[in-house]
């Protein structure tokens, strides 16, 4: 059965086949046809945001609080080239995303149109794949391909690039399943001899450690438990990136901290101490990893990962394992049988001497002023029963938020990691929102960052979206200043955050609720009354503006070389440890 | 401070890939992106339907570049398989090269004596010229075109390597 459809239409169903809630979006001319197509159908709703970047981070949001994919329509030139920061995160970061582009007509295209850009062409490099569409003939196929090479294998955007004439013509449209080759099968499941082959390294470990990533959250909400499960078997304690936060409870014992340039001292040197590593979706990224040659020098690598290209890419393995991490991970429970947990008493006291240095310390005040951490373990503290989900900006609030809060779920945290993307947060949260309805959604933020994106507060307030913005506002680009410090003696170089607004009168402008804390006193209440509106709110919560972020390995030193706080920082670096950013 | 350079192998790459708009330019600029050497590329469709185009590509890294790149490469959508004739064993190696040489007398005949030497065919000739076509292993071409430079060079057309799995089994 099949009837004569124009390209526009034949796009919407597929994507109400594909079970799509939530279009994030910004109409221009070249996607005129399909916005008129969504005019009017209530199976998909819209979401306008004010700048294609925010609608790019708001279907990453969506998709990392909810696991389904996010959806993003723009338009050609202009629409295009602004979502490509939020492709470029969700790249980075793994993110199943299919994100529709207009583009020009067939006939104009190479013709330097109005509103032309070559999106595959700008984005091919940013996306796990993309397609220019040529024929209406070929739409429902391809969005079907799109939508399972998004969220299948390792996740990541996928562009489908549609020219006007395209969203016009038309082509039989058939019901049901769109017919075509299945031509991306990703390796879900280790081979025997593979798991045998992990089995038999940790078996015989005397200084084992999880070392997970996001890779793990990407699997779905079963990898957490059963990673918490092979945990338990094993015993061995565990640490995590930043993007693996929530897999893995804050408040177990076997819990390390997060590793790597702002890990704990007791994650990074188990790291580097231990004897058997096994690596379950991370990618040994170079904030994790620290300087390579000294990398964990006396340990047997075991690297689980769905995608091959990131096995032996930056540290080789001993034991790569292509595979997906609940998969891999059930494997490896099945495999250790009703083996007894690790004789690891030795060990754990080793590590409970690293965890006597209490990393995380950082000075009191005496004069009322807020330590940012103070701020955000008061935070995590008051919001704790309400199971948030948290979004951050990126700088010195991201590192304290990782730091500071608890997460003890998976799909609580949604941060840009692998691209640092400043402005990511807000409209991650509205994502978030949108997608968990019930849920308290709070973006800790940055007085810099959160002006990236700004312009999405009127997307809250238009879908009301109670989203809680909380800046750490320090009036400064705290991390910038903070490398100035360290690297630059101090001298502050373009970092300092003039000309702040009002941030209680800009959330009024938007209809919001504004809220200011100034000192230790207020901080509770402050962050009571955000909880308690029902609606969005910005709290402006000014802390000291000097701290700093701690510990940290400086650039180019191995994970035994952390700074703690009260550390003597100041100072330069030599060209090799500055060239490593 | 200095940028460091590192010890690199030469391989040779067969990859299969969908016959699709752009799957060129998204391998080229994989090379690009992440830093990768291209030596020589090559690509023709070689499938009944056209639906399959074969890649030749000879580039150089160290090993663990060289296993990144396989990496790479297997992970874009497009690419059905990638097979490293340097790492799988004896192969052959093929290139063709058009090359056109200029003169008169005794350039001329020595030209065409070495041509009948390497087995090179004539394509076109002039009373001054001829068009010389060559195939063999790359180092073959390369002698070939070092001694046509002292006979009269004028210009030389290469297609880059092609590469294959010597025996029964395909790659
Ligand atoms: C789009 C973008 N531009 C520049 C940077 C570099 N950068 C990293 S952190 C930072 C400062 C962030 O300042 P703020 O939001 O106030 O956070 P703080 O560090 O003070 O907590 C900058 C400029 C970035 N990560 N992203
Ligand atoms: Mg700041």
């Amino acid at each position: 059965m099949s009837e004569e459809r124009s390209g526009a239409a034949i796009l919407v169903e597929s994507l109400v086949r594909q079970g799509v809630e939530f279009v994030f979006g910004y109409p221009g001319g070249a996607v005129l046809p399909i916005y008129d197509e969504l005019f009017g159908d209530h199976r998909i709703r819209h979401i306008l945001v004010r700048h294609e970047a925010g609608a790019a981070h708001a279907a990453e949001g969506y998709a990392r609080s909810t696991g389904k994919p996010g959806v993003v329509l723009v338009t050609s030139g202009p629409g295009a080239t602004n979502a490509i920061t939020g492709i470029a995160d969700a790249f980075m970061d793994s993110i199943p995303l299919v994100v529709l582009t207009g583009q020009v007509a067939t006939n104009l295209i190479g013709t330097d149109a109005f509103q032309e850009a070559d999106t595959v062409g700008l984005t091919r490099h940013c996306t796990k794949h993309n397609y220019l569409v040529k024929d209406p003939a070929d739409l429902a196929a391809t969005i079907d391909e799109a939508f399972e090479i998004a969220t299948t294998g390792r996740p990541g955007p996928v562009v489908v690039d549609i020219p006007k004439n395209v969203q016009v013509a038309t082509a039989p449209m058939f019901s049901g399943a769109p017919q075509r080759p299945k031509r991306y099968l990703p390796r879900i499941v280790a081979s025997a001899e593979e798991i045998a082959e992990a089995i038999e390294l940790i078996e015989r470990a005397e200084r084992p450690v999880l070392y997970t990533g996001g890779g793990v959250i990407n699997s779905g909400p079963r990898a957490s438990e059963l990673l918490r499960e092979f945990q338990k078997l094993t015993g061995a304690p565990l640490t995590s990136t930043l993007m693996g936060l929530g897999a893995f409870p804050a408040d177990h014992p076997d819990w390390l901290g997060m590793l790597g340039m702002h890990g704990t001292y007791e994650a990074n040197m188990a790291m580097n101490q231990c004897d058997v590593m096994v690596c379950i979706g991370a990618r040994f990224d170079d904030r994790v990893t620290g300087r390579l040659d000294a990398f964990s020098p006396g340990s047997k690598k075991i690297h689980i990962d769905i995608d091959r290209a990131s096995i032996n890419k930056v540290i080789p393995v001993d034991l790569g394992i292509v595979g997906d991490c609940a998969t891999v991970l059930d494997q490896l429970i099945e495999a250790w049988g009703s083996r007894k947990p690790l004789e690891l008493a030795e060990w754990k006291a080793r590590i409970a001497g690293w965890r006597a240095r209490d990393s995380l310390a950082y000075p009191k005040r005496k004069d009322g002023a807020i330590m940012p951490q103070l701020a955000v373990e008061r935070l995590f503290a008051l919001t704790r029963e309400h199971d948030p989900i948290i979004t951050t900006e990126v700088g010195q609030h991201q590192m304290w938020a990782a730091q500071y809060f608890g997460f003890d779920k998976p799909n609580r945290w949604l941060t840009s990691g692998g691209l640092g993307t400043m402005g990511y947060g807000m409209p991650a949260a509205i994502g978030a929102q949108l997608g968990n309805p019930e849920r308290l959604v709070i973006d800790i933020a940055g007085e810099a960052s959160i002006q990236m994106n700004i312009q999405e507060m009127g997307t809250a307030s238009q879908f009301r979206l109670p989203i809680k913005v909380f800046i750490l506002n320090n009036e400064y680009m705290g991390m910038v200043r903070q490398w100035q410090e360290l690297t630059y003696e101090s001298r502050y170089s373009n970092s300092y955050s003039d000309s702040l607004p009002d941030f209680v009168k800009m959330a009024e402008a938007y209809g919001w609720k504004g809220i200011r804390i100034e000192s230790e006193a207020d901080l509770d209440a402050g962050i009571q009354a955000m909880i308690a509106h029902d609606g969005p709110v910005m709290v402006d919560c000014q802390v000291a503006k000097e701290a700093n972020c701690f510990p940290m390995i400086p650039s180019g030193a191995a994970h035994t070389e952390m700074l703690l706080y009260g550390d003597q920082v100041e100072g330069t670096m030599d060209d090799e440890a500055k060239a490593l950013v | 401070m200095k940028i460091q350079h590192r010890h690199s192998e030469r391989h040779v790459l067969a990859i299969t890939v969908d016959n699709e708009a752009g799957i060129l330019a998204k391998i080229a600029g994989l090379f690009t992106a992440r830093g990768y050497n291209i030596d020589s590329l090559t690509v023709a469709d070689i499938s009944e339907n056209h639906a399959v185009s074969r890649i030749t590509i000879v580039t150089n890294g160290p090993p663990q570049v060289i296993d990144q790149i396989e990496a790479q490469l297997e992970r874009l959508v497009p690419v059905h398989r990638v097979v490293d004739l340097t790492q799988a064993g004896p192969h052959v190696e093929r290139e063709l090269a058009l090359v056109k040489v200029a003169g008169k007398g005794e350039n001329r005949v020595e030209a065409l004596r070495l041509a009948d030497v390497f087995r090179a065919k004539v394509v076109d000739t002039t009373t001054s010229s001829f068009i010389f076509e060559l195939t063999g292993a790359p180092d073959k071409i390369d002698t070939f075109v070092a001694l046509m430079r002292e006979l009269g060079l004028v210009e030389v057309g290469r297609t880059g390597i092609v590469g294959m799995m010597r025996g029964a089994e395909g790659a």
